[in-house]
């Protein structure tokens, strides 16, 4: 299985995930050790001051000497929110340049706002980081935020902790097409077969997050979700064979079928 | 006297300081975290020479789980 490069860096796992919605920091820790991923998103807030003497950190359980670190801009809702929030990300990883940027519309959806994303992913670009970004489905804005510089376009399969798979695999298909960097689909998968379905299509990989941590078995789940990326993988390489509606081609030889056992009474 | 809001919390001081010597009175000494002042991010190697003044605004952040 060729392996993944994104700004320049390769990768083996295919499958990148998100650390929130987990019971606690050792479920968090068990699950991303079962799917595999080495990158792996986190969100910035603020500190608890006053109270958070010995709280243990993400960063303890998700050692950045052993994953690659995506720190998020969820819950920004405008552009300058999330270029001072991965400002502040990269001060806190010590220069980590690797980002996820998403700029989000409204707190029903969590569908991206476009206009505030590009924005966004411009300046980030001017100040030197690698921008991967959640975006819409939409091809031309996709291909525009490749043309920005970011280092990865991730259009939503389905809204962000819906479970509801893919909406629009044909335009998926065309971003893929179209797309000279990494194409992620991110956020919307519900179960294993949706992974399969998005690498099937081409995507360079998926990235998850509520789907595994919200399944009645995380750690489960998450084992699932690697054979699931992979699986898809392997399929897309292989290439699958044509879908034929009618045309019964059977599996098995047609010559040497043994004879009908009554004699024929004619 | 110099009243600063912190992470949107109002804490009076009654002396001088400056990001470096905050952060010790926080009790987040030794933590990983980043801060801004007055939507400007405090690079880690200015602290000590970065004064905070009446009326600043301070975030202090760190990575927390999400997706």
């Amino acid at each position: 299985m060729n392996s993944l490069s994104i700004a320049g860096k390769i990768y083996s796992s295919r499958l990148l995930v998100g650390t929130g919605k987990y019971k606690d920091f050792a479920e968090t820790k068990a699950a991303i050790e079962a799917s595999g991923a080495e990158i792996v998103t986190v969100a910035i807030r603020r500190t608890n001051i006053g109270q958070s003497a010995n709280e243990p950190n993400i960063l303890e359980a998700i050692p950045p000497s052993r994953f690659t670190i995506l720190p998020n801009t969820a819950g920004c809702y405008s552009a300058d929110d999330a270029v001072r929030t991965l400002r502040l990300a990269r001060e806190l990883l010590d220069g980590h340049d690797l980002v996820k940027l998403e700029v989000l519309g409204d707190p029903q959806t969590l569908y991206p706002n476009m206009p505030e994303t590009l924005k966004a992913a411009e300046q980030l670009v001017k100040e030197g980081f690698k921008v991967m970004v959640y975006c819409s489905d939409d091809p031309i804005l996709a291909k525009q935020l490749e043309e920005i510089g970011c280092v990865a376009v991730m259009p939503l399969a389905s809204l962000i902790g819906s479970g509801m798979g893919i909406l629009n695999p044909w335009n998926l298909q065309i971003i893929i097409a179209n797309a000279k960097v990494p194409v992620f689909v991110d956020a919307g998968v519900g179960t294993a077969s949706d992974a399969a379905i998005a690498m099937e299509l081409g995507c360079d990989g998926v990235l998850m997050n509520t789907a595994i941590a919200a399944a009645k078995d995380p750690v489960l789940m998450a084992s699932a979700m690697r054979k699931a990326v992979e699986a898809g993988r392997e399929a897309f390489l292989a290439g699958r064979m044509p879908k034929k509606l009618y045309s019964a081609s059977p599996s098995s030889p047609t010559e040497g079928v043994i004879a009908a056992s009554k004699k024929s009474t004619a | 006297m110099i009243t600063l809001h912190i992470n949107g919390a109002i804490q009076v001081f009654y002396h001088r300081l400056n990001v470096a010597e905050l952060i010790q009175y926080l009790a987040l000494g030794g933590k990983k975290l980043a801060i801004e002042r007055n939507g400007e991010l405090v690079p880690r190697s200015q602290y000590a020479e970065c004064q905070v003044v009446d009326g600043d605004r301070l975030e202090i952040v760190m990575a927390v789980g999400g997706g």
